[in-house]
């Protein structure tokens, strides 16, 4: 069969319809999809906060307060880092550290560091990170228990002169052929909690203004 | 412009499997190896594939008399960018665990389906339901690749078959899995684990085609790959 010629004012014709289609098209998902990429996303947001948060306090209806806080040498980026400060019937009752490690072994390692407000971790997670699958990857939850072993520590518990790997004399035990991916998430959930204590009614005071502001804003 | 059943069939088996896409063409391959860590995940952009494939030929196809050639790939691509922006949105607003993994994969549906209907070589000598078979046959091709290369690396590298089957069709899947009882080999589901994979398919492939060839076959056979 020849292949057929076309004509030029009916590919124009053509190609005004299927943009015009494609447009409409893409406008109708936009407008489903909308809402509910909104609502997955925060319900992604609660729920990696709730992931470090005291398990006790994870049912409150916790109001978060997003702020943003830098410090490089103690949060680990030049950048501002979240904070989420949780509010329990108006009380703050924990700050959510979105910090980094950066000296993770491939590249720095995004993790949420969860305090009380009695200075205490409640949970750590990695967020995003390259470290080497099989060995640096079991901080991981789902790999290995190794990141719960955080929970419940504070800067006096172990001693601050204590928070280290197990290889530099420190309290904490390093994941086998890990020891710098290891090295990294102690000394940046120490430098979090180092930070929390510097600056922890700072942030609690800022943190409530702002949820006050919102309040009077609705 | 009369089409014989058998044309059809044989339209049909080229773009399946004699002409495979991803096993005999070597196209699509960045997100065959990058996404195929399971079968859902090969299914899930499979299927997103096979469809924008599918949809963008038959409307290319039963404009084909009028459309000037050069513009049919232009319009072939605003086509598929339009339905593969869909896919995109709604995939993020219903299956928000998926989308988390597959990402980046599904905008690049785009440049493959352009790549994969070239070298199908969409609506131009054929009639329209010709063409939109070539689009189907190509995009099943490619799904089927997906999902084989996916169900062997998820079975070596995690050893389970459909685990996360939940991320595409919801929790009432939960138990539609099957998990072996050993650990796997971690090298399965890490970037070389995709290309011994391929290499695996492709050298089945090969041998296959190789015995078909030895055969004596009745019919003219189809276009045979370069």
């Amino acid at each position: 069969m020849d292949e057929p010629r076309g004509n030029l004012l009916l590919t124009l014709v053509a190609a005004a319809l299927i943009a015009a289609g494609g447009g409409y098209l893409i406008n109708a998902a936009h407008d489903f999809s909308k809402e509910r990429i909104a609502a997955n996303q925060r319900a992604r947001l609660t729920a990696s906060l709730n992931s470090v948060l005291d398990p006790s306090i994870r049912s409150h209806d916790l109001r978060t307060v997003r702020l943003a806080a830098t410090d490089r040498t103690l949060l680990g980026r030049d950048e501002p880092v979240d904070v989420f400060v949780a509010f329990d019937a108006g009380q703050p009752v924990a700050a959510i550290f979105a910090a980094t490690a950066p000296d993770g072994y491939n590249a720095p390692i995004n993790l949420l560091i969860g305090v009380s407000a009695s200075a205490t971790i409640t949970g750590v997670r990695p967020v995003s990170h390259r470290e080497t699958a099989g060995l640096g990857d079991r901080m991981e939850p789902g790999k290995s228990d190794w990141i719960l072993h955080f929970d419940g520590a504070s800067l006096d518990r172990p001693p601050r002169e204590r928070w280290a790997v197990d290889k530099d004399d420190g309290d904490f035990d390093s994941l086998s052929g890990a020891t710098i991916t290891s090295r990294a998430v102690v000394k940046a959930v120490k430098n979090t909690l180092l930070y929390f204590e510097q600056h922890r009614d700072e942030l609690f005071r800022d943190a409530a203004a702002r949820a006050a502001d919102d309040a009077n804003a609705n | 412009m009369m089409q014989t059943q058998t044309d059809l069939r044989a339209v049909f088996a080229a773009g399946l499997w004699r002409n495979n896409a991803a096993l005999v063409q070597l196209l699509g391959l960045c997100p065959l190896l990058a996404v195929t860590t399971s079968v859902v995940n090969g299914l899930a952009l499979g299927l997103a594939t096979a469809a924008v494939l599918t949809a963008g030929s038959a409307v290319v196809a039963s404009l084909r008399t009028a459309l000037l050639p050069i513009a049919r790939v232009p319009l072939y691509v605003l086509i598929t960018a339009a339905l593969v922006t869909c896919v995109d949105l709604v995939s993020n607003a219903l299956l928000d665990g998926l989308h988390q993994r597959l990402g980046i994969f599904i905008p690049l549906i785009v440049a493959n389906s352009a790549v994969l209907a070239h070298a199908g070589n969409v609506a131009s000598r054929r009639g329209p339901i010709a063409a939109t078979l070539v689009g189907f046959s190509t995009g099943l091709g490619f799904l089927g690749v997906l999902v084989t290369l996916g169900a062997l690396r998820e079975l070596l590298g995690h050893g389970t078959l459909l685990a996360d089957l939940p991320l595409l069709v919801g929790g009432r899947a939960e138990a539609w899995h099957l998990a072996l009882p050993v650990d796997g080999m971690q090298v399965a589901v890490l970037p070389p684990g995709a290309f011994f994979g391929m290499a695996l398919l492709l050298a089945l492939k090969n041998l296959l085609r190789k015995q078909d060839a030895s055969r004596p076959r009745a019919g003219s056979p189809m276009e045979r790959p370069q």
